[in-house]
């Protein structure tokens, strides 16, 4: 039985997608498993619904999002530090906006 | 609802009376801008900047000029543009349309161009108002779709609710168009199955394979920073929210920008140029896209937002649905349908797929969409290369 602000997509899926924001500290329980979460996650955000080891394919929707690029434990933020695309890399503005904010 | 249209000499039926206000170099944009302006509901600005010819952006603008939506047409140049205006005009006025081009070094300048322009407008709208319209039905609609600000919420809500919305549209016998092949990286295989015969299976895949190339060569993917604040990863991930606004229907055939879809049905549009990568990425933000599915047709777009795009379009009205129902607090004013309450659990898929269904008949009928009512006329065409499409590409 999993956390009510999470969803699963697809039965095989390696990731759960975040219903609403949930900030850092919170219990969850995703499968059977209860975890607490290291960081806050916003809306739309992905957390690990199983093990995955660096190089595993992240599965969501029942197909492959790209692959791990270190091992995620079960309730991870699953996201740019911990996978990438099997495709084109991918740009993201993160952290400009604190090198740039006075 | 009734809805009526407005016939046109190709058969096609538009569900707006429009005058297109259309400058053929960036040097004509500002007369133009001043043309439409006292009569900016009816009087829409497109147009074309690029100073060097170009068999893309002369179609497109044909296209664009006799667009079912379109009665009347002024066009704007400056007089030493390689667009050949002689030949916009002949098609447009081959079209049944009242057209007149106005050339600003022949006419003395800014002023007495932009008087002259705003004349003809005050005319042509006059006489548009006082043409008769026809019945339509949803068979005679054309809808395109594209996503933008997309989030980790598109996926799950906007896009499948809009493909709901496909579902039954393709099933009334209307024309949908899903598009940006470069957002459809790593659906290949799944989209291919769904393809009216092998031979059109073959071409969808080939299209997304050249996009994948395409992108691989500039750099970077379909994929914007703000995709990755929303809980985006990857372009796959991106693309398979994307892909759910197709729906399920059989894939009747795959269309380049300009091309009409023959008869009722789903339609891929590929919007990747063809050969070398010349004059940059495929399509530098969403209203390109939007600007080519109007040019096969499409009255009206559906346009799924996680993030918040604010966007319509001049010539054919914007549907926004926020797949986000933090984001539709914020920006409800620019939104026309919360998918948001898809991720609350308070509408379920098919509830909102009839939503939109129920608006897209709405707006043909004459509602106004949020965007067009705010006063968005956002347009843009760039230059591209493409070949035509092969025989297998419409099997129908």
């Amino acid at each position: 039985m999993t956390d009510n602000r999470l969803i699963v997509l697809a039965p095989q899926d390696s990731v759960v997608v975040v219903r609403c924001g949930i900030s850092e500290g919170e219990t969850l329980i995703i499968g059977d498993v209860e975890v607490i979460l290291g960081v806050a996650v916003s809306m739309g955000h992905k957390l690990a619904l199983r093990a995955v080891e660096t190089g595993d394919a992240i599965l969501k929707y029942g197909v492959p999002i790209g692959s791990a690029t270190s091992d995620i434990s079960v309730g991870e933020h699953v996201h740019l530090h911990n996978m990438k695309s099997d495709y084109t890399p991918t740009y993201a503005l993160e952290g400009a906006q604190t090198e740039f904010e006075k | 609802m009734t809805m009526e249209g407005y016939l046109r000499q190709d058969g096609r039926k538009g569900i707006r009376n429009l005058v297109a206000v259309a400058y053929l170099v960036e040097c004509a944009h500002h007369v133009a801008r001043e043309i439409a302006l006292p009569n900016r509901e009816h009087a829409h600005v497109i147009g074309f900047p690029g100073c060097f010819p170009n068999e893309y952006a002369q179609s497109m603008m044909e296209r664009l000029c006799t667009h079912p939506n379109v009665g009347a047409v002024m066009i704007v140049s400056l007089g030493c543009e390689s667009f050949n205006r002689f030949k916009l005009e002949q098609f447009v006025r081959d079209s049944g349309r009242q057209v007149e081009t106005l050339v600003i070094q022949k006419t003395g300048g800014t002023r007495s161009a932009i008087a002259r322009g705003q004349a003809f407008v005050e005319r042509a709208v006059e006489a548009l108002s006082e043409e008769k319209t026809v019945p339509m039905v949803v068979a005679d609609l054309v809808i395109g779709t594209v996503c933008g600000g997309s989030d980790g919420t598109s996926g799950i809500s906007g896009n499948p609710a809009a493909g709901r919305a496909f579902d039954r549209l393709v099933s009334e016998g209307a024309t949908c168009i899903f598009e940006e092949t470069g957002e459809l990286i790593g659906c290949e295989d799944i989209m291919a199955a769904r393809a009216a015969t092998p031979e059109l299976a073959e071409e969808l895949r080939a299209s997304v394979e050249k996009a994948a190339q395409y992108y691989a060569t500039l750099g970077f993917g379909s994929f914007a920073a703000g995709n990755a604040d929303g809980g985006l990863s990857t372009i796959e991930e991106k693309s398979m929210g994307a892909y759910a606004k197709s729906g399920s229907s059989m894939i009747s055939g795959l269309i380049k920008p300009g091309d009409i879809p023959p008869t009722g049905g789903l339609y891929l549009m590929d919007v990747v140029p063809d050969g070398p990568v010349r004059f940059g990425f495929p399509n530098i933000s969403d209203n390109a896209e939007i600007v080519e599915m109007m040019a096969s047709g499409a009255h009206m777009t559906l346009f799924v937002t996680g993030r918040g795009s604010v966007v319509g379009s001049a010539l054919a009205p914007v549907i926004k649905v926020a797949a986000n129902p933090e984001m539709y607090g914020r920006l409800r004013e620019d939104m026309d349908v919360n998918a948001g309450q898809i991720i609350e659990g308070t509408a379920t898929l098919d509830q909102i797929g009839t939503e939109i269904y129920e608006l897209i008949v709405a707006v043909a009928g004459g509602t106004q969409t949020k965007s067009e009512d705010l006063g968005h006329r956002e347009f843009i065409l760039t230059y591209k290369s493409f070949e035509p499409i092969g025989p297998a590409c419409l099997p129908v």
